[in-house]
């Protein structure tokens, strides 16, 4: 797999596509600013003791009454908007990165097991997704989330909330790499490397992790990059709905749904900026995720 | 084709059971269905009465069984939050999220399939390159974000339309419609818009590839060559086949479209099933919940059939008889 990274072909297409290069930095220095968001941060919007409640509500820099530390204004508590997107956009990520990488883990073993078992553990897993995908995905999160809730009732705490809501989109997403690696386990299986695995008597996981996922992996790669953009939208839904991470630790969603009630009083800074940046950072993944699917599968073009 | 029709409707009946058992599962362990089903005020006679009537002695299946049973006459006990059948308050929001949903698909085909057609037609034109490009944004772009942005727009900085709520409605028997009144109609357009950009660009893009398939084949080189009519060629050769994915597409989206309306309206407070069931998620009012997620099913299991079945009408090769397994 390392290789394939460094494949001269892979290297040469990002080259020749100034698009996704361009697109690439935004997302890097998305991603940066995300991690290193406390030093980043010109503010820190979670800090009550250096928020100014008179600054409250304050345009951004540019308009009318804006004020020059408050590039792009400052919503209804005084936080600056700014630092919150970029504390917003470390949580975005943050569940949409945990609740792909849970949802793949998820799915490729689930895959696995269905493709090389086979007979009634294959058919009980892919019934189960069958029956899955006649959903849309946000009605499935939207579910997980409110039988947590129902299930906790007073115990629900912010810090729990976390955790359901990556479980929640986790769950609403794992059949796409269920189906995928059964599909390439089937044809895997049936390969000499593996038959000769087997004669020589190695056990079944060994098999599958160390012989059959390595070569069925590849467009696994290509569905993650996809489902974390997904996966980063579903979290905005869910907590835009106002279900989804407590307003104490607020993602882009949470942000945008705060901003949403300020709207009809003039203040469309608090909501725009948030949605602007969600659609860039969104956008900036979709473009590498289907440059990457075109690259690695010439025969998709 | 009878086998095919039976199978499909044996794998409806599938899903319908899962889900019914997962709206069951989610009312009888994670609920407590006693006080489901009775209102606050209730004495322990009432309770002893309701846990026989519900059957909570008897064992699983049994208790399945009257569930379902239950299901079909539509009782699902009353809202832990608002005390009124469940039943009712679903009835009452249905209309409006289902002329929400229809007038949302509508706009997706409406302008879907013409931009489509052209985007095909004039592969090279600036207008084609930038509905593309738009369209690409606009998958990108979540539900919600759009409908922010057109209040914004249309209702804040403009001050054209209303942002949120149904309008004035009329009665009819115990649908009511906005359809027959102005605020009615004003209220509509747009969530309505902000629900059928979704499917828009869906078909829009869908009966672009497809047309570009299609006069590329032998028989529509061949029409051309009988000197037939441009018009005649696009519209009658190409565009009629062009249509079964369309049909199968849209089909499978109007499920989503319901789904997504959650969302919608959300945005708007549109008075429909799915603000509903977003009021329920926050405050775990599980009857709403189990109640909601049988009815979608029934929906998407319905829709799927549909579009199913409609194939076969479509498609005559489906109607070939063909050995088990085969397909």
């Amino acid at each position: 797999m390392a290789a394939r990274w460094m494949d001269r072909d892979l290297v040469w297409s990002f080259r020749h596509r100034p698009d996704v290069v361009v697109w690439s930095v935004v997302l890097l220095v998305i991603v940066f600013a995300a991690i290193f968001a406390p030093w980043v941060a010109p503010h820190n919007p979670f800090d009550l003791a250096t928020l100014n409640i008179g600054d409250a509500l304050t345009p951004p820099a540019w308009a009318p009454g804006g004020n020059r530390t408050y590039l792009l204004g400052t919503d209804d508590q005084g936080r600056d908007v700014l630092s919150t997107i970029i504390f917003g956009s470390r949580m975005s990520l943050l569940v949409g990165v945990l609740a792909t990488l849970l949802a793949m883990v998820a799915g490729v073993t689930l895959g696995l097991v269905s493709g090389y078992a086979g007979g009634k553990v294959d058919a009980l897993i892919m019934r189960i997704a069958d029956v899955q995908l006649a959903f849309p995905a946000i009605l499935i999160a939207l579910l997980v989330d409110g039988v947590a809730r129902a299930v906790f009732k007073t115990r629900f705490t912010d810090q729990l909330a976390f955790y359901v809501i990556v479980i929640a989109i986790a769950s609403s997403g794992w059949v796409r790499y269920a189906r995928t690696v059964r599909g390439s386990t089937l044809v895997e299986r049936s390969r000499e490397y593996v038959q000769a695995a087997r004669v020589i008597g190695r056990h079944p996981l060994a098999i599958m992790f160390t012989h059959v996922l390595p070569n069925a992996l590849n467009p696994v790669l290509v569905l993650v990059t996809l489902h974390v953009s997904e996966a980063i939208i579903t979290e905005a839904i869910l907590s835009f709905l106002g279900v989804g991470v407590p307003p104490t630790q607020p993602s882009l969603g949470t942000l945008i749904r705060i901003g949403n009630d300020f709207l009809f009083s003039g203040e469309w800074w608090i909501t725009v900026f948030p949605g602007a940046a969600l659609v860039i950072l969104v956008l900036a993944i979709n473009v590498l995720g289907d440059w990457l699917r075109d690259a690695l599968n010439p025969r998709l073009r | 084709m009878t086998a095919f029709v039976l199978r499909r409707l044996l794998q409806a009946l599938l899903v319908m059971f899962v889900v019914g058992f997962i709206a069951f599962a989610l009312f009888n362990f994670v609920g407590d269905p006693v006080s489901l089903m009775l209102p606050p005020e209730a004495t322990e006679a009432d309770r002893a009465a309701m846990r026989a009537m519900l059957g909570l002695d008897q064992p699983f299946y049994a208790q399945f069984a009257t569930f379902l049973a239950n299901a079909m006459h539509g009782n699902f006990g009353i809202s832990l939050r608002l005390g009124r059948p469940v039943a009712d308050l679903i009835l009452e929001r249905l209309p409006a999220t289902l002329e929400l949903s229809f007038i949302a698909t509508l706009i997706g085909l409406a302008a879907g399939i013409p931009l489509g057609v052209y985007t095909a037609l004039k592969p090279n034109s600036w207008l084609s390159r930038f509905l593309l490009a738009a369209s690409l944004v606009g998958v990108s772009l979540p539900n919600f974000l759009i409908g922010i942005f057109l209040i914004l727009i249309f209702a804040v900085w403009l001050g054209w339309l209303p942002s949120f709520g149904r309008g004035d409605v009329v009665h009819l028997g115990w649908w009511t419609t906005g359809f027959l009144t102005v605020s009615g109609l004003k209220a509509l357009i747009l969530p309505s818009i902000t629900l059928g950009f979704f499917p828009l660009t869906i078909v829009m893009r869908l009966v672009r590839a497809e047309m570009l398939e299609v006069l590329r084949t032998d028989y529509v080189k061949f029409a051309r060559a009988r000197g037939l009519t441009e018009r005649a060629i696009n519209f009658h050769h190409a565009l009629k086949n062009t249509l079964v994915p369309v049909i199968t597409i849209v089909g499978l989206q109007l499920g989503g479209i319901i789904a997504f309306a959650i969302i919608t309206e959300t945005v708007f407070q549109w008075p429909g099933m799915g603000l509903l069931f977003v009021q329920a998620i926050q405050f775990a009012d599980i009857p709403i919940m189990a109640a909601y997620l049988c009815l979608v099913g029934l929906i998407f299991v319905v829709i799927n059939l549909a579009v199913d079945l409609l194939y076969v009408v479509v498609d005559p090769r489906l109607r070939v008889e063909r050995p088990a397994g085969a397909h």
